[in-house]
């Protein structure tokens, strides 16, 4: 099953090939990994996304706790959380196709950011499922092109006593 | 103000390190002038595999963090196989290597490798030092991350020029690894459960692992032991963690272990394992692995619980405390019944004690290893440390030498590295210069690292090579007629030198074991004489480490 982890890290070169390696050589399959910086700059957040089984997916936080850089893991499956990503699709539509494909944009609340004369480029945002129910939906038209962002994610509301709740230091 | 080398030493001497294990190179020019006037003994070694052998050995047997230095690009290299042997059996180091100046990293300058990237996978952590104001943080963070929680290396890499920059900072009083806190305490109620599951066993056994020996709980160990007449039996890395002459000890567990060990983790019905990491070696079909026993797993490593196998009661943290605690907390009574049940099963253990010198087809009485080792078990009392190499002669000490405490068996078990004897007893001989270390090998191991001869002579060690010389690579040898039928491939050392002249080159004693009558004045001979001393002993190439469990096998099913 697909699980989603917040991985709190020092912000240092090498960090991401640590944790990408340690993916590869345990024979962890990684779907999607994020990274970026934090509210506090020494901080950096990977918001990775794992398939496994519930013994694969505890070994994979032991040995991520086990590099020395990583701060705090949070398994935000089965909590509560948003989460988020973003995909680009160039689709092949000339003018006949144009108002349907208008149509499909406006139900998922996606924009258009590219116009050219036989194509468009439409860009997502939403959670995992909603990306892949535009993708269906844009599919008839042909897709020329597509290129997606990893998930991010966060937890809902703020967690009493947590440390890293979200305020910077 | 200092220069980063400068600084770097003095880290190394904040630290407690007396001895530095290495081989210079231009990348570590600077910080070897600073080493040549630094209260540290540099012990120059034939190799940098040799240099982190020999690190590896003088932790295992002072207990301290054991440091290797080296060059960049092939000197760093050459430090891999070290490395990766004391990750895999936690040791605890710290590898210091030369890099190429900073403007240089990544051009593919003349010796220049990644050493960071390669030792990624093989290490606990590691450093690319990129300010000298950084060094004596660094040094502070990777001794304390080398030698706390489940020990391993750490290796800092150091460019040239860092090393001749000027530094402008003292290490931390404290020390700020957010992502690093290892756990001691363990939970008092996983500890209460394993209390009551220990003290309803009717069938109880401890399995002891390395992490015995590195929490140096071999107290605690023995007096949970005697005060419920729990048997013991150990994995190789835990040998020495209770003595082997106690009753209760059964002994080595594992496919290439004691049939008694055996029996007792395949009827068990309540076992704890302490600092211990289920490795294949052990369990043999980790399906069929002990399946009568609720598993009480304890080890400072959180990764190891439930890796290999599915455990009752995992406990993580300081297995010292965590043992006291188990024993303070249960009301242990010796089974008799089970105790009577083991004394039986240890009769098993004569199909390897017994009557094993066979005789030949023209009736002569055989040189037998197991016999050589017995032998050196009673003239030494246990009290000698024991390094070994990997094969057949390993698998000999192992069931063999009976080891009187804890850091007196130094093997390699993880990695199973051959080359790692006879580096290791000269690392464990600079620890403890007062005891008898002999590093039992086989002609194919120490033909991996035997230059160090150079550097035991060099240093005026008393060192001894217990060398069972079968004239083959014995051990694949054993595999290839068990699972190819008898096709012997590539497993005759054709080649091998004559190991007498080769000693006497090396400036060695010595002497020859061809028949069962040598054995024992030979090894008096050796142990007796203070000098360094090669013993060839004439082991049959057909001698075979039997009983044994085969693959896809339980640890019941042991072939003969
Ligand atoms: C560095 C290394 N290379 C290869 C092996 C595979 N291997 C395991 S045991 C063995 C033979 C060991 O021969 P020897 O040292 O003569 O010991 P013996 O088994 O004959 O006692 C080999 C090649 C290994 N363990 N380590």
């Amino acid at each position: 099953m697909k699980q989603t982890l917040s991985v709190m890290v020092v912000n240092q070169t090498g960090v991401l090939a640590r944790v990408a390696g340690l993916f590869s050589r345990r024979g962890f399959n990684i779907e999607s990994l994020s990274v970026s910086t934090t509210e506090d700059k020494n901080i950096s957040r990977m918001t990775i996304v794992v398939d496994g089984d519930e013994g694969t997916i505890e070994q994979v936080m032991k040995q991520l706790h086990k590099l020395i850089e990583v701060i705090k893991i949070n398994n935000l499956t089965g909590t509560s959380y948003v989460d988020r990503g973003m995909a680009l699709f160039k689709v092949a539509a000339g003018a006949a196709e144009r108002a349907e494909v208008m149509q499909v944009v406006t139900i998922f609340r996606a924009n258009i950011v590219d116009f050219c004369p036989n194509s468009l480029i439409i860009e997502a945002t939403g959670s995992e499922s909603k990306i892949a129910a535009i993708e269906e939906a844009l599919r008839p038209f042909g897709i020329k092109e597509v290129v997606r962002t990893g998930e991010i994610a966060m937890a809902r509301g703020i967690k009493a006593g947590s440390k890293k709740g979200g305020d910077a230091k | 103000m200092r220069t980063g080398a400068q600084a770097l030493i003095e880290g190394l001497k904040q630290q407690g390190a007396e001895v530095v294990f290495g081989i210079p190179g231009g990348a570590v020019l600077a910080i070897y002038d600073e080493l040549s006037h630094a209260e540290i003994k540099h012990i120059l070694t034939r190799s940098e595999q040799g240099a982190a052998h020999a690190a590896a050995g003088y932790a295992k047997a002072s207990g301290r963090v054991g440091v290797c230095l080296t060059s960049s690009g092939p000197g760093a290299t050459n430090l891999v196989t070290g490395l990766a042997n004391a990750y895999m059996d936690s040791i605890p180091l710290v590898a210091i290597t030369g890099q190429v100046p900073r403007a240089m990293v990544g051009t593919d300058a003349f010796q220049e490798v990644d050493i960071t990237g390669i030792t990624q996978p093989i290490t606990k952590h590691n450093y690319l030092v990129t300010n000298a104001d950084d060094i004596p943080r660094i040094i502070a963070e990777a001794f304390y991350i080398a030698g706390t929680g489940r020990k391993g290396p750490v290796l800092v890499d150091i460019p040239s020029d860092v090393a001749n920059s000027l530094c402008h900072k003292e290490a931390p009083a404290e020390l700020d690894l957010p992502g690093y806190k290892p756990n001691y305490k363990g939970h008092p109620a996983q500890i209460r459960l394993a209390a009551s599951a220990l003290s309803k066993a009717q069938k109880p056994l401890i399995y002891a692992g390395g992490g015995v020996i590195s929490a140096q709980a071999s107290a605690e160990l023995l007096a949970l032991a005697e005060a419920g007449g729990i048997p013991v039996v150990t994995s190789l890395m835990g040998k020495g963690a209770i003595k082997e002459d106690n009753p209760l000890c059964l002994g080595m567990l594992g496919i290439h272990g004691l049939p008694a060990a055996n029996w007792a983790a395949m009827h068990c019905d309540t076992l704890l394992v302490l600092g211990g990491r289920f490795s294949d070696r052990v369990m043999g079909d980790r399906c069929k692995f002990a399946p009568e026993a609720t598993i009480i797993h304890i080890d400072i490593d959180p990764a190891e619980i439930a890796k290999n196998i599915a455990v009752r009661i995992p406990i993580v943290g300081d297995l010292r405390e965590i043992v006291k605690e188990i024993s303070a907390e249960a009301k242990l009574e010796p089974q008799k019944d089970w105790l009577v049940e083991l004394e039986e099963a240890k009769d098993r253990n004569i199909l390897v004690f017994g009557d094993r010198r066979r005789n030949d087809e023209s009736g002569e009485e055989l040189l037998d290893g197991g016999a050589i080792i017995d032998k050196l078990t009673e003239l030494t009392e246990g009290k000698a440390i024991i390094t070994t190499d990997v094969g057949q002669h390993q698998m000999t000490a192992a069931r063999h030498y009976h080891p009187a405490g804890p850091g007196l068996f130094i093997s390699s078990g993880g990695l199973g590295t051959m080359g790692f004897g006879l580096p290791a007893a000269l690392g464990a001989q600079i620890a403890c210069p007062e005891q008898t270390v002999i590093c039992v090998t086989g002609d194919g191991s120490l033909q991996m690292t035997l230059n160090e001869m150079a550097t035991i002579k060099s240093q005026k060690l008393p060192v001894k090579i217990l060398l069972f010389n079968n004239k083959s690579l014995g051990l694949v040898r054993q595999l290839q007629h068990t699972y190819c039928d008898e096709n012997y491939f590539a497993v005759d050392m054709v080649g091998n030198p004559n190991f007498l002249m080769l000693a006497m080159a090396y400036g060695f004693e010595n002497l020859r074991i061809e028949d069962p009558g040598d054995i024992e004045p030979t090894l008096k001979k050796a142990l007796n004489n203070g000098k360094p001393t090669l013993i060839d002993c004439s082991i049959p190439k057909d001698e075979m480490i039997l009983p044994i469990v085969k693959k896809g096998q339980s640890l019941n099913e042991m072939s003969f």
